[in-house]
């Protein structure tokens, strides 16, 4: 396979205190395509995410985003990137405008073209009408809509995203993908995704790696995970039987990551 | 609407290589806008911050005067605490900055931010730059009503843009004293707990209530490594006159404040994690 790689990730590691989060993962997401990464809570997605998004030290392994070494020139791959991670975040002190508008300024759109593109992007994600309301006022569904626009703001080359469409009504959900692959076929841009919602990664991601206790333990397209495990399944099967028989033991465990998520998933003003 | 969208593939960023230097003083330039932006949508906690110093001048201020306790020489004391008071709300509120940082990580938006190009350096000089715009304002407070109560200020324009700096760096050397603080205990609660152990001496371990030769000893050798001592002493000297070793205080003031945004700067990732 010679297609370019938009993330190399070579027996990736990360361990907090005892906690093994991310044991020896490699990853490879192809150029282009829409790349779910999927599992249980606390199987280790968000902290690979995190890696990859130069948050968090890879001290084992190596990570290269667009063949640039993530270790060694974090601002180079940050310039590469837009994140929108899993916890809701937009600064509740500054005007929807104004979030989009810094972050236009931190990747250097110039000057002469930022206000235009500040009002394309709001106009996407459907925030015009608010743009000059403070982002503490928004409901949790506008802040993603507005997190999407700051992220996209800078055309990324990779657009990673953790749980995009957590707490979004259905058609919020739809809306996020629309407005995704409507940038993905004007710029190719490469999309690296986290979702519990298996309906979603199955209609909308290109290939699928499953995660559990920080390994990969399935990769394929949504079509060759199913076919493997039987006729007639769907995705929600695959997860069971990639992760299903050994979740009974750590029960308690991923009650705890589920009140993790919770607790950071509520909205910060 | 995807067709106005269509840029090129590499993202405007990459079409725009500038240096490093370069780089930081415009990432600097666009942090301090936002810290103005947000500044703007609270005004009134701007000025309601205000009260605690105008209190202390007052009542404190006031009351020392008639009392006569405190030996000032034959500067009357509430001309000789003004100054005092001045550095002291600088303190107070560039020590919050640290706690607010904590806020802006749990929140998201200080994580986000790490993930665009900005050297961490712009990200710790914005907060310094709103302490110091803060702080700014309620010295024009304390300023005014010291003049209201009639303590002699001086009318040099230069010797008040002096006394701006020495405001702007003392509040950026406690901001990011605190934000270090904050890198290094990661928590609120544990920073709330440090900030109150700290300020209060520094803050009784400056001449900014009582002059230096009433303390004991070993609150002198305090004072000396203090950076709130030389921020007092230039502010005393330049507001009200009374001789001050300017150069040594500034000499201090600018390399503590150096030295601190880096060791800040250096230390900010680690909320991240
Ligand atoms: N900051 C941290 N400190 C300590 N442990 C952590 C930290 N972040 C994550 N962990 C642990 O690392 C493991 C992986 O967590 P991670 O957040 O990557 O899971 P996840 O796959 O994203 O789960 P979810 O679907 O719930 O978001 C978990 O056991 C979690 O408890
Ligand atoms: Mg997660």
């Amino acid at each position: 396979m010679t297609a370019p790689l938009a993330v190399r990730g070579t027996a990736i590691r990360h361990r907090f205190g005892d906690t093994v989060a991310v044991d020896g993962v490699d990853l490879n997401v192809p150029a282009g395509m829409v790349f779910g990464l999927l599992g249980p809570n606390g199987a280790g997605k968000t902290t690979t995410l995190r890696m990859i998004t130069t948050l968090l030290p890879a001290p084992i392994g190596s990570i290269e985003v667009f063949g640039v070494d993530v270790a060694r020139h974090k601002l180079a791959v940050r310039r590469l990137l837009g994140y929108v991670p899993q916890q809701l975040s937009a600064d509740g002190a500054l005007t929807g405008r104004q979030n989009v508008a810094l972050f236009a300024r931190l990747f250097d759109v110039p000057r002469a073209r930022r206000r235009h593109v500040v009002d394309l992007s709001l106009e996407s994600v459907g925030l015009t009408d608010v743009a000059d309301r403070t982002a503490g006022t928004y409901s949790g569904g506008m802040i993603r809509r507005l997190e999407l626009a700051q992220a996209l703001v800078n055309a990324p080359r990779l657009l990673v995203l953790d749980e995009p469409t957590i707490g979004l009504d259905p058609i919020g959900r739809a809306s996020v993908w629309d407005h995704i692959g409507e940038v993905r076929a004007s710029t190719g841009m490469t999309v690296l995704v986290t979702t519990h919602y298996m309906d979603e990664a199955d209609q909308h991601c290109d290939r699928i790696a499953l995660m559990h206790r920080g390994r990969i333990c399935a990769l394929g397209t949504p079509a060759e995970l199913k076919a493997g495990v039987g006729p007639d399944t769907t995705l929600d099967d695959v997860f069971r039987a990639a992760t299903g028989d050994r979740l009974a033991s750590d029960a308690g465990e991923r009650m705890r990551n589920v009140r993790a998520t919770r607790r950071t998933a509520h909205r910060l003003g | 609407m995807s067709e106005q969208l269509a840029v090129p593939l590499t993202g405007w960023g990459e079409s725009v290589p500038i240096g490093l230097p370069r780089l930081v003083l415009f990432r600097i330039g666009t942090m301090c806008l936002v810290e103005l932006q947000k500044l703007r949508h609270d005004r009134t906690e701007l000025i309601t911050r205000a009260i605690q110093p105008a209190l202390w001048l007052l009542v404190f201020g006031e009351t020392f005067t008639r009392l006569r306790a405190i030996p000032t020489g034959n500067v009357p004391y509430l001309d000789y605490l003004a100054p005092g008071i001045l550095a002291q709300s600088a303190l107070f509120i560039a020590i919050f900055y640290g706690i607010q940082i904590i806020w802006e990580r749990d929140a998201g938006v200080l994580t986000k931010l790490m993930v665009t190009p900005t050297p961490r350096i712009a990200l710790v000089t914005g907060k310094a730059f709103a302490a110091s715009v803060r702080a700014l304002v309620q010295a024009l407070v304390v300023l005014v009503l010291a003049a209201l109560l009639g303590v002699g200020l001086t009318d040099n324009p230069f010797k008040l843009l002096a006394m701006a700096a020495a405001v702007i760096l003392g509040s950026s050397f406690f901001c990011c004293l605190s934000i270090t603080i904050a890198g290094l205990v990661l928590t609120h609660d544990r920073l709330m707990g440090i900030g109150q152990a700290i300020t209060m001496p520094l803050f009784f371990g400056s001449s900014a209530l009582y002059p230096v030769n009433l303390m004991p000893g070993w609150l002198q050798a305090f004072n000396h490594i203090n950076p709130l001592g030389y921020e007092v002493d230039a502010l005393r000297g330049l507001l009200i006159g009374v001789p001050a070793e300017l150069g040594l205080d500034f000499g201090v003031l600018i390399l503590a404040s150096a030295v601190m945004i880096i060791i800040a700067s250096a230390l900010l990732g680690r909320l991240a994690r």
